[in-house]
């Protein structure tokens, strides 16, 4: 869209086309954030907080790149950073987690929704990380490593080690849950999955 | 006596083998599956008007600096 413009200074058709990408990446941002932070205030504030550096940061951007991949990276960067200095403290509460990542306009996706979440929350960090970006946000191991700043080979035994783990704790059952027993986590997984394959194809 | 007995076994343990490897393929597709619609629920919520409200702010700051 921009024609040739002087490079010395960023014009504002950069500035509107710089915007309108961040504009679309604003969903992304979110989901992630709420990964991390496992609370959705707090995830907004800190996408917020995102958003607003990369937009800060544009003149260091190069139009072409992966703008989500870069801004992603400076989401976790504030995170750790923001994590660092205070929210070490604040434990993660129950009711938070709870309303966190429910799909509460469908009826039957909640139970093992939760499942997941829960099995989620008792992976190693980086692992969690590692699992989202690549499973979930649709990165290539090459952009998650850039994202999370560490080897390939590093996020490839993260993301490895994370589904065997996540499995072996949906079938183990092993947070504990009133009534379900051990292979009903992963039941209902396999069940809800199809279910949302089966939708999704049409 | 051991070869007829050996190679049957040998069989039917490579197949309950390969049953295992594709469960575990199943099941790691489920949750692959699960994790993405986890994700993607977030994704598709409206955003709140505010992300765009602060933006907008910070653009017409932006060109007011460039306007002087």
């Amino acid at each position: 869209m921009t024609t040739t413009t002087p490079a010395a200074r960023p014009s504002s058709s950069d500035d509107n086309a710089f915007k309108a990408e961040l504009v679309t990446l604003i969903p992304h941002l979110r989901a992630f954030a709420r990964t991390l932070t496992g609370d959705p205030t707090a995830a907004d504030d800190l996408a917020q907080e995102a958003m607003m550096k990369a937009w800060d940061a544009r003149a260091s951007y190069q139009m072409g790149t992966n703008m989500k991949a870069w801004t992603f990276m400076i989401l976790r960067n504030q995170f750790y950073s923001e994590k660092r200095r205070s929210w070490r403290q604040t434990q993660l509460d129950q009711e938070a987690a709870e309303r966190t990542l429910i799909a509460v306009d469908d009826p039957e996706a909640p139970v093992a929704l939760d499942e997941l979440r829960q099995a989620l929350k008792s992976l190693p960090e980086e692992q969690r990380e590692a699992l989202i970006l690549v499973g979930a946000g649709g990165f290539a191991y090459e952009e998650a490593a850039e994202i999370c700043q560490c080897a390939v080979g590093t996020v490839k035994s993260r993301v490895s080690r994370a589904r065997k783990a996540l499995q072996a704790t949906l079938e183990r059952g092993g947070y504990a849950r009133d009534g379900q027993s051990a292979g009903d986590a992963m039941r209902s997984i396999l069940a809800d999955a199809d279910r949302l394959s089966g939708a999704g194809r049409k | 006596m051991i070869e007829p007995k050996d190679n049957p076994a040998r069989k039917s343990g490579s197949t309950s083998n390969e049953r295992d490897l594709e469960e575990v393929r199943l099941r790691q597709q489920a949750i692959g599956v699960k994790l993405r619609h986890m994700f993607d629920e977030v994704v598709n919520e409206p955003v709140p008007d505010e992300f765009l409200e602060i933006l907008r702010r910070a653009d017409q700051g932006a060109s007011a600096k460039e306007g002087q």
